[in-house]
């Protein structure tokens, strides 16, 4: 391989690569990161999209394309009622009381998942044009990178349009910021709280139906993974999709070059990334100072 | 109380008179228990813990329950991962609590060697079902394994890609102690063989992308992938990796040995058609012996796949049972193992024997390859086979 074109190599899997970082922890940056939930249950959003998706498709019996957004529809809708009864009633407690509750969560919904469809890894299977590969000239790349990337700008659009230019988006940060004030004002905080929090749980979603080829779909998908979506979101700063882009591709990136060039070590070089950033900037690369 | 029909509890008094009258009879007729330790629960229980149980089962049921006149009762504890502290704990209870003769199990290289010092003083017979790390069996003179060894699945797979010609091949493992031991044996025998192993990739056990990996080894452009992996998810992108990043296209070959183990080969997918995998027992060995175990597995469990670890546990269970008939349900240690040391017999996988000296497994091991079966069902078709492969540890330490 000529050093331009392994240069190249390295840049294509790190795009690929940080993009589905990106869109695997985008949904905890709006429920952690905007509305101060330690939600350590993200996971679980996340690989109930999976599932759900792998459900419509073998149960229900629709195609992939239409099967992904009524997954999404049904994790939203299952996040609603849990945020209503459930997760409301710890919004004001310790971040302690929030992770007591919500890994509790994580254990019911490993064994709930378990029995349900096994406990080994469940396939999700793709449409012909998302298998196999894409050749981009120099190098192949698996079709389904592509698609991950498209669902992570999709993403970055959606969230700067709901977040900057909708009613919904500045609701959101008036009920964030100044809950009274908000209330005051007469925004239906509560109401805005449980749309945002079913747009995390989806977004969550999205991440485990775009990332499924990386982080297989089985129980013990939440757990697993979860130091990585912490990560992602932490290195990025809190309530910020730029920052959590950024840092999707700058620990995307650094963890995808050690492995063409020391493979034992990528990770390490990862969570040294990780160590160093927050050692720099404790709220992250974009959050604002705590 | 109302709701108990008059019927059923005249029948449980009646049981309960018939019981009382029976108590000598019942003393005549023993019961023999035997403690199975493994995950039978959590992420590790579709691959061993339940596999074991279907495997045990069926074996039981299979005879009847009996071991001669004999009665066995298998006692189950669930240890989801490897935990020393805790395997120890659990044989312990099982020994002084339960009264058990013997223990089956161990899913875990760690866990098998905590209760080695137990099973040496106590005496008590231990099957290992998986635990595969060479050494495990020489800890306790009373251990025996019917799963395998990493050399003794590896080496053959190393001598096949000699025999196919191949001259360059790329290792890949995870960084862990299996990991490690399968790049040991393969590089070890291949390079002896006049092959050349150009570039050894140890992987974090963490990596969840491997197009990096993957897009090295092709611009390496070897003959050959050999990988090792733990099973489940790092497998399944590994797998997929090589398939989808174009180098199954460039026409390398991707060798391993349990990769391919029927519990994760459906969820592959299309992506594992043609890997090479060097290993004891393949679902769709044709022999009478696998289809009547198939048909057994079938009835007593409908739907279960057999797994290798299914099959470990089933040939298992056939030994406990034997050593209990051997001694009449007697606790009697030495007179239990002298009738399974050296033992032959034809198991689902093969032809088997259980060494003299090493109270290892001595077995067949077969190159197979993925092939869509009936139905587009995936299977991995046997087409060669290297038989009576003894551990072949002990040689390459002595290298």
């Amino acid at each position: 391989m000529s050093p331009l074109s392994l240069l190249a190599s390295v840049a294509v899997d790190s795009l690929a690569y940080a993009m589905v970082l990106f869109v695997i922890s985008v949904g905890l940056s709006i429920t952690l990161g905007l509305m101060r939930f330690v939600n350590l249950a993200h996971g679980l959003f996340a690989v109930a999209g999976g599932y759900a998706l792998v459900a419509a498709m073998a149960r229900l019996g629709l195609p992939y394309e239409a099967a992904v957004p009524a997954a999404l529809a049904a994790v939203a809708l299952l996040a609603w009622p849990l945020e209503r009864w459930l997760y409301r009633r710890l919004a004001g407690r310790s971040e302690l009381d929030q992770v007591l509750f919500s890994i509790a969560l994580v254990f019911i919904g490993i064994a709930g998942l378990g029995l349900l469809f096994g406990n080994a890894i469940t396939a999700v299977r793709l449409p012909g044009y998302l298998q196999g590969s894409v050749s981009l000239g120099f190098r192949e790349l698996p079709a389904q990178r592509l698609a991950a990337l498209g669902a992570g700008v999709f993403t970055l659009v959606l969230l700067s349009w709901l977040m900057q230019s909708t009613r919904f988006g500045i609701e959101l940060r008036a009920a964030v910021e100044r809950p009274q004030a908000a209330q005051a004002l007469g925004i239906r905080t509560t109401r805005v709280c449980s749309l945002a929090f079913a747009l995390g749980a989806a977004l969550a979603a999205l991440g485990g139906v775009a990332g499924a080829e990386l982080l297989p779909l089985e129980p013990h998908y939440p757990l697993k993974y979860l130091v990585l979506f912490l990560a992602v979101v932490a290195v990025g700063g809190l309530g910020s999709h730029w920052g959590l882009l950024a840092a999707a591709l700058l620990l995307g990136t650094v963890e995808t070059a050690a492995k063409y060039f020391v493979p034992g070590l990528s990770s390490i070089f990862f969570f040294t990334t990780m160590l160093a950033v927050l050692a720099w900037r404790p709220q992250g690369l974009f959050g604002r100072p705590v | 109380m109302r709701s108990i029909p008059r019927r059923r509890l005249c029948g449980a008094l009646c049981a309960l008179a018939a019981g009382a009258l029976c108590t000598s009879a019942a003393l005549a007729q023993e019961v023999v228990k035997v403690g199975v330790i493994g995950p039978l629960s959590g992420p590790f229980s579709a691959a061993f813990g339940i596999p074991f149980r279907q495997g045990v089962e069926t074996y039981a049921a299979q005879v009847g329950g009996k071991a001669g006149n004999v009665k066995v009762e298998f006692v189950w504890r669930d240890l989801e991962g490897p935990n020393p502290e805790r395997a120890k704990a659990l044989a312990q209870e099982l020994v002084v609590k339960e009264k058990v003769q013997y223990l089956g199990g161990f899913v875990f290289t760690p866990n098998a060697l905590a209760v080695a010092p137990l099973v040496q003083g106590a005496k008590i017979p231990t099957v290992i079902f998986n635990a595969s790390t060479s050494v495990v069996v020489s800890k306790s003179d009373y251990f025996l394994r019917t799963s395998n060894t990493l050399p003794q699945v590896t080496v053959p797979v190393a001598r096949y890609a000699l025999e196919k010609g191949l001259k360059r091949v790329v290792t890949a493992v995870s960084e862990y102690g299996p990991g490690l031991d399968a790049e040991n044996a393969f590089k070890a025998t291949f390079e002896a063989g006049g092959g050349q192993v150009i570039e050894v990739i140890r992987m974090p056990v963490q990596a969840t992308d491997f197009g990096p990996f993957m897009q090295k080894v092709r611009s390496l452009k070897p003959d050959a992938l050999f990988g090792f992996l733990p099973f489940g998810p790092p497998t399944f992108g590994f797998v997929k990796a090589f398939a989808d990043n174009g180098l199954k296209a460039d026409g390398i070959k991707l060798l391993g040995t349990a990769e391919t183990q029927e519990s994760d080969l459906q969820a592959l997918g299309d992506a594992a058609l043609k890997v090479e995998t060097g290993y004891y027992y393949s679902a769709a060995h044709e022999s009478p012996e696998n289809k009547a175990f198939l048909a057994a597995l079938a009835k007593t469990h409908p739907g279960a796949v057999a797994n290798p670890a299914t099959v470990a546990a089933y040939d298992g269970a056939r030994l406990i049972f034997r050593m209990i008939e051997a001694t009449g349900g007697k606790a009697d240690p030495d007179k239990a193992l002298a009738a399974v040391k050296g033992f032959k017999f034809e198991s689902p996988r093969g032809p088997v024997e259980i060494d003299a000296k090493t109270r290892d497994i001595v077995q067949n091991v077969y190159m197979r390859s993925v092939e869509k079966g009936a139905g587009g069902k995936l299977v991995n078709k046997e087409f060669k086979t290297y038989a009576a492969q003894p551990d072949h540890g002990p040689q390459l330490t002595k290298k």
